[in-house]
């Protein structure tokens, strides 16, 4: 099923949220059971609703791909006012109209596909019996939408890939993935953004930092963004590297409407 | 300031953690035993949430280079301050230059070290609580080494001097450790029978027990059907249960996210007593409901507000002679 059939069947059998606890300090709003870039917005939205609503004695939300975690202190906000608080949000402002009229930021990623920097890039393109050069083309060929971060400090869950070059997890993880690198599971890609153990068959390497702690804006993605990669030679890489080094480089951003059915 | 003359087996600095980042996947880090960091900061006579240091089975060294009043709490490790045995649970003034001394943890696992003013290592989103996996916050992100020097912020205003933890206040950790639990979020994923083995069963502490979480063995905890959900996000206590059936407890350092059901969550006044175990310690599950949940967690802030109250009119004796 094509993300447009998953969201149509997420549509066509909406399921009532269901809200759960977490512990004396958490609750979970489970918005869906599918991932779908609807259900997904619908999630985000709702996260972004309620940190800027921030009902007193409410901590702290966490967005994931059906689901949001939000964690608060029973003793100034009692469960019930929270899922009364979100139970109105969601009964009132969860209008398609107000999602489609919400912008999405498009970031260039450039990305030197294969040889050291993709170790698995051949194994992936054998696996589907590609050229290596048709692998990178599908990887480049769309734009992923950044449905999660999760796992070490930035790194986003992008989806969604081709299933021509969809590809399990290595059965043993790596115990060093070098931060940048661009990893396929599944359907799913994404970038590791600091050195890490890791299961994602690795395609290419990203010279952008995607972790910043000491910046003003430490994290690049947000939940919502999107992202495209470019293909970039080794040299160039190292060029981008160099500026990054020095402090000149900017990633590219662009500013866009959100396409899809009305999110 | 305080030099760090050996560094114990794993000692970072910690504060309450580095909230308000996880949905960046930010670990929130942080303290794994809030009670008995709490503790310390209130016998230092520090402000809630102040960076302390937290020391793990074995204590270190450390040479104190101003004088200074320092808190100890959590797991005991025979603290000596030059040469004198020096009781847990105790705030102790320190002339400069002093050096403390703690040895192998003889109860629980974790102790906090509090110095009057807090340790000042700079702020990274927020807070000076150390993730290692990502070298954040802390001392260059790491644990402590020997040879380290670590800031010591200004001196708060209140004067709370040398005292001793209330003998009711101190908790007691032993090797059988009951936590209570919630159900959820994911407890649907787990037939009756499973959520029975889960509670009635005792599990071990495994080797692979750290600030991300607690790895344990015993009985197999089987899935209705299936053994991975869709990610989501991993609450602190949250119990999840891998593929293989064994319980993973997450803590302090868990990361944001993960993709096993969870059948339960450790509540949060019960999480310090898993903070103490060590491999080898056998744990239990006891269902609580939210009530018995929220009334553990008034009795913590209670505790805390007791001894509160404590320090201050042991301060007002001191002071004043006698009330």
């Amino acid at each position: 099923m094509s993300a447009a059939e998953r969201d149509q069947a997420a549509v066509d059998h909406a399921p009532a949220i269901r809200m759960r606890s977490a512990g004396e300090g958490g609750l979970v709003i489970e918005m869906g059971r599918v991932i779908a870039p609807r259900i997904n917005a619908a999630v985000q939205h709702l996260a972004e609703k309620l940190s800027r609503k921030r009902p007193e004695g409410m901590i702290e939300v966490v967005p994931a791909y059906c689901s949001l975690l939000v964690y608060f202190d029973p003793l100034v906000l009692s469960r019930a006012a929270l899922v009364e608080a979100v139970a109105r949000i969601v009964a009132g402002d969860l209008e398609p109209e107000v999602a489609a009229s919400e912008r999405v930021r498009i970031i260039q990623i450039p990305v030197c596909y294969g040889g050291e920097f993709g170790p698995d890039l051949d194994y992936v393109a054998q696996v589907h019996g590609l050229t290596t050069e048709k692998v990178i083309t599908i990887h480049r060929a769309r734009s992923y939408r950044v449905y999660m971060v999760g796992f070490t400090p930035g790194f986003p869950y992008l989806g969604e890939l081709s299933e021509r070059i969809a590809t399990p997890r290595l059965e043993k993880p790596r115990t060093l993935v070098p931060r940048g690198s661009v990893g396929i599971a599944g359907t799913q890609t994404g970038i590791y953004p600091v050195d890490s153990p890791g299961g994602w068959r690795l395609i290419g390497r990203t010279p952008v930092p995607l972790f910043m702690p000491e910046a003003a804006h430490p994290f690049l993605f947000s939940p919502g963004d999107n992202v495209r990669f470019n293909s970039v030679t080794a040299d160039r890489y190292r060029e981008i590297a160099r500026q990054v080094e020095a402090g000149s480089y900017l990633p590219e951003v662009v500013s866009a409407c959100r396409e899809g059915a009305g999110v | 300031m305080i030099k760090v003359i050996a560094p114990g087996w794993f000692s970072t600095v910690q504060d309450a953690g580095r909230w308000g980042y996880q949905a960046y996947g930010m670990p929130v880090a942080g303290a794994m035993d809030r009670y008995a960091y709490r503790v310390a900061n209130l016998l230092a006579g520090n402000r809630r949430g102040a960076a302390a240091l937290e020391l793990t089975m074995l204590g270190g060294v450390f040479q104190f280079q101003q004088a200074c009043l320092i808190a100890i709490a959590g797991a005991d490790m025979s603290a000596h301050l030059d040469g004198v045995r020096i009781a847990n649970w105790s705030a102790v003034r320190v002339p400069a230059g002093g050096v403390l001394a703690l040895g192998y943890a003889l109860t629980g696992c974790r102790a906090y070290l509090a110095v009057k003013g807090g340790i000042d290592t700079p702020l990274v989103l927020g807070s000076h609580s150390t993730y290692i996996r990502a070298g954040v916050g802390g001392l260059g992100g790491r644990a402590l080494r020997t040879g380290d020097v670590l800031p010591v912020g200004r001196l708060g205003s209140a004067g709370i001097g040398p005292a001793a933890l209330p003998g009711e206040l101190v908790p007691s950790y032993e090797h059988e450790i009951r936590l209570k639990v919630m159900l959820g979020p994911q407890d649907d994923l787990f037939r009756a029978e499973a959520i029975r083995t889960f509670f009635e069963s005792s599990y071990t502490v495994s080797n692979e027990a750290d600030r991300m979480g607690f790895r344990l063995e015993g009985p197999k905890i089987p899935h209705a059907d299936r053994v991975e959900i869709i990610s989501d996000a991993l609450p602190e206590g949250a119990v999840q249960v891998p593929p293989d059936g064994m319980p993973i407890v997450m803590m302090a350092d868990r990361q944001t996210t993960g993709g096993y059901p969870k059948i339960a969550t450790v509540i949060g006044p019960s999480l310090p007593f898993l903070a103490q175990g060590r491999p080898g310690d056998r744990v239990c599950f006891e269902r609580s409901s939210e009530e018995e949940a929220l009334a553990a967690l008034r009795l913590e802030e209670q505790r805390c507000l007791d001894m509160q109250r404590f320090l201050e009119l042991e301060e007002c004796r001191r002071l004043f002679g006698g009330a």
